[in-house]
């Protein structure tokens, strides 16, 4: 970019009464290297005024005016007279106007990183905060659905097929695949062991009662948090950018009846049923690994799955699915609607309903599997 | 002033269409150097169209936009950046990136297309803010300040680079009268010190006379341009949309 001969001029003319005069010429623009001006800089000291002349300018543009502000800047810290009468008309408009607000020290933002202890107190403080913003998020949960039940939920059906359709049915292709795929590792991996045993047959016991009961509602959850409670976070997050929940409050019409319970009710009918499904899936591919890789026969799998699973596996596969879909859609609603007003605010709600879901349904698992042990079901 | 910089834009023959839905036909205009070229029209008539098809976001159907001689459209690539660099856009909301602050709005174009040092631009941004009143704001983000501020953080961010031609969507809408005849100021302010060329695209009559010498006139039933020149001429001419246009329907 710097060519031989710089497009500038500038000359230094000491005046006898301690004042300094500058001529400038040439092209001054942003595109040109502006001179550095620490030359100047220290020329400085002890001088009473300084002028510029402009006569010579052919081009100019703000490069002219930044380099002229630090100057103009620098000699009013330092109490010296300027005159820049001689300069193009627009170049001491400019300066005027850009001078004009005199800069206000702590408007400006302290930049000072917080120190690490700090920074723990605040997270300790804003996980502290959360808990009573979930409880709250969950009572108006439940109120919403008072209203449903007494038929007073303001809401569109249609919006709430459509969501059923986004949540349910486009979910089952990826919901297939990830159950299917689980249910061959666990066959396989299981039958390893089986295999030295003979006792391959039981990998219809082992991949059954794990899909079902609880390997297919942990992996449909988890999917849905990243599939559905991401998207439900990003949507109702680039409503709250948009001010469209605000218009919402404005008409009185409750934010959670129009669009928190239709995405609620949605989650708790498909979750049951595609946890089902993935069961299914897995007791499939838990056949095929057997039947082709390991040598049991087909009927005797299918028996043997009959033999294992009694119709209260599969109440408490989709019982485990309910309550994870419920944890999903409410991961995933309350991130939107908490969301900043930027474009980094709807990415960060979207990845925090993802984390939160899945983070409540480990601790739901885990408190339901021993709940279940005691009751010995 | 910058001298021989001939930041003419020429229109010849366009057509802006969305599919088979034509939106303006055989629009034909010259904007000339240190103009400041109004776009005006009914609601719907295509302004915010025809401003995407000269700033390089939409291909025009038909027809060619020139960028002092350079034919926008039938360039490559790497010469239709460095024709895009040329020009600053106001968008209508502002469009400012909402992760950064008002200062890194404005120099995110200036650390990407110069080589000065961070001092340097920290400079040269504080003097862009300052010249449109939000010197003290460099620290504040988009989504901190007022919709007037953000515009005006707009502007100062389409004149980072210094550009030949600044292109305006609707500067004036949701500014207060006061706030509006400002900008109307420094629009002029910029064409007479820095010599800049402008398009304005606006509907807001008193800007339009305040500030406007040549004008474009965009129909939405004809679809096509129906009037150009200076508004203070149109104000008279014998069409008569026009005319009641710009008498605020007074015939």
């Amino acid at each position: 970019m710097a060519d031989s001969k710089p497009a500038w001029q500038f000359e230094v003319e000491p005046r006898s009464d301690a004042s300094l005069h500058l001529v400038l010429g040439g092209s001054w623009r942003l595109r040109d290297a502006l001179p550095s001006t620490t030359g100047l800089e220290a020329q400085l000291p002890g001088v009473r005024r300084l002028s510029f002349s402009g006569a010579g300018i052919t081009a100019w543009d703000t490069g002219l005016l930044t380099w002229l502000a630090r100057l103009v800047r620098l000699c009013r810290e330092q109490g010296i007279e300027t005159d820049t009468a001689e300069l193009p008309e627009g170049v001491r408009r400019l300066l005027e106007l850009a001078f004009a607000v005199p800069e206000k020290k702590d408007a400006a933002r302290s930049g000072d990183q917080p120190s690490f202890l700090a920074n723990l107190g605040n997270i300790a403080l804003d996980m502290w905060r959360a808990a009573p913003a979930m409880l709250n998020f969950f009572g108006e949960i439940l109120l919403s659905f008072g209203r449903f039940f007494r038929g007073k939920a303001q809401y569109r059906k249609s919006d709430l097929f459509l969501i059923i359709q986004d949540v349910g049915p486009n979910a089952v292709l990826i919901v297939s695949l990830i159950s299917f795929l689980v249910g061959m590792i666990l066959a396989y991996m299981g039958a390893v062991q089986l295999e030295m045993f003979g006792a391959q047959i039981y990998i219809a016991d082992l991949v059954g009662i794990g899909m079902v009961r609880v390997i297919g509602a942990l992996m449909t959850g988890i999917l849905l948090a990243g599939r559905t409670g991401a998207a439900f976070a990003a949507q109702l997050g680039t409503m709250q950018v948009n001010e469209e929940i605000d218009a919402f409050r404005t008409l009185g019409i409750s934010s959670m009846d129009f669009l928190v319970l239709p995405r609620m009710l949605a989650l708790l009918l498909m979750a049951p049923l595609l946890t089902l499904y993935a069961g299914i899936m897995g007791v499939l591919a838990g056949m095929i690994v057997a039947v082709g890789v390991f040598n049991v026969g087909a009927f005797e799998y299918y028996h043997e799955t009959l033999r294992a699973l009694d119709i209260s596996q599969f109440v408490i596969g989709m019982v485990y699915g309910t309550i994870f879909g419920f944890l999903v859609a409410f991961a995933g609603c309350l991130r939107g609607i908490q969301c900043g007003r930027s474009a980094q605010a709807v990415g960060q709600a979207a990845t925090s309903a993802v984390v939160t879901g899945i983070l409540f349904i480990v601790i739901a698992a885990s408190l339901l599997t021993i709940l279940l042990q005691k009751l010995g079901v | 002033m910058t001298v021989n910089a001939p930041s003419k834009i020429e229109v010849r023959d366009m057509t802006l269409a969305y599919g088979d839905f034509v939106i303006q036909r055989d629009l034909n205009f010259s904007v000339n150097q240190g103009d400041i070229f109004i776009v005006m029209g009914g609601s719907g008539c295509g302004k915010s169209t025809l401003l995407r098809n000269l700033i390089g976001l939409q291909r025009p159907a038909k027809g060619t936009v020139a960028y002092a001689g350079d034919d926008f459209w039938a360039a490559e690539p790497e010469q239709q950046d460095s024709l895009k660099r040329r020009f600053g856009v106001l968008f209508q909301s502002g469009a400012l990136w909402s992760s950064l602050t008002l200062a890194e709005n404005v120099a995110l174009p200036l650390g990407e297309y110069t080589d000065y040092d961070a001092r340097t631009i920290a400079e040269i941004v504080a003097l862009k803010l300052s010249l449109v009143g939000l010197g003290d704001f460099g620290d504040f983000y988009p989504a901190e300040i007022s919709g007037g501020m953000k515009k005006r953080a707009g502007l100062a961010r389409a004149m980072a680079l210094d550009p030949d031609i600044l292109f305006f969507d609707e500067p004036s809408a949701g500014l207060d009268p006061i706030s509006s005849r400002r900008l109307d100021e420094l629009i002029l302010e910029l064409r007479d010190s820095l010599g800049s060329t402008i398009v304005v695209v606006t509907h807001e009559l008193a800007s339009i006379f305040a500030i406007g010498n040549n004008a474009v006139f965009l129909d939405a039933e004809t679809r096509t341009m129906i009037a150009s020149g200076n508004p203070k001429d149109l104000v008279n001419s014998d069409i008569e949309k026009v005319r009641t246009f710009l008498r605020r329907g007074e015939p």
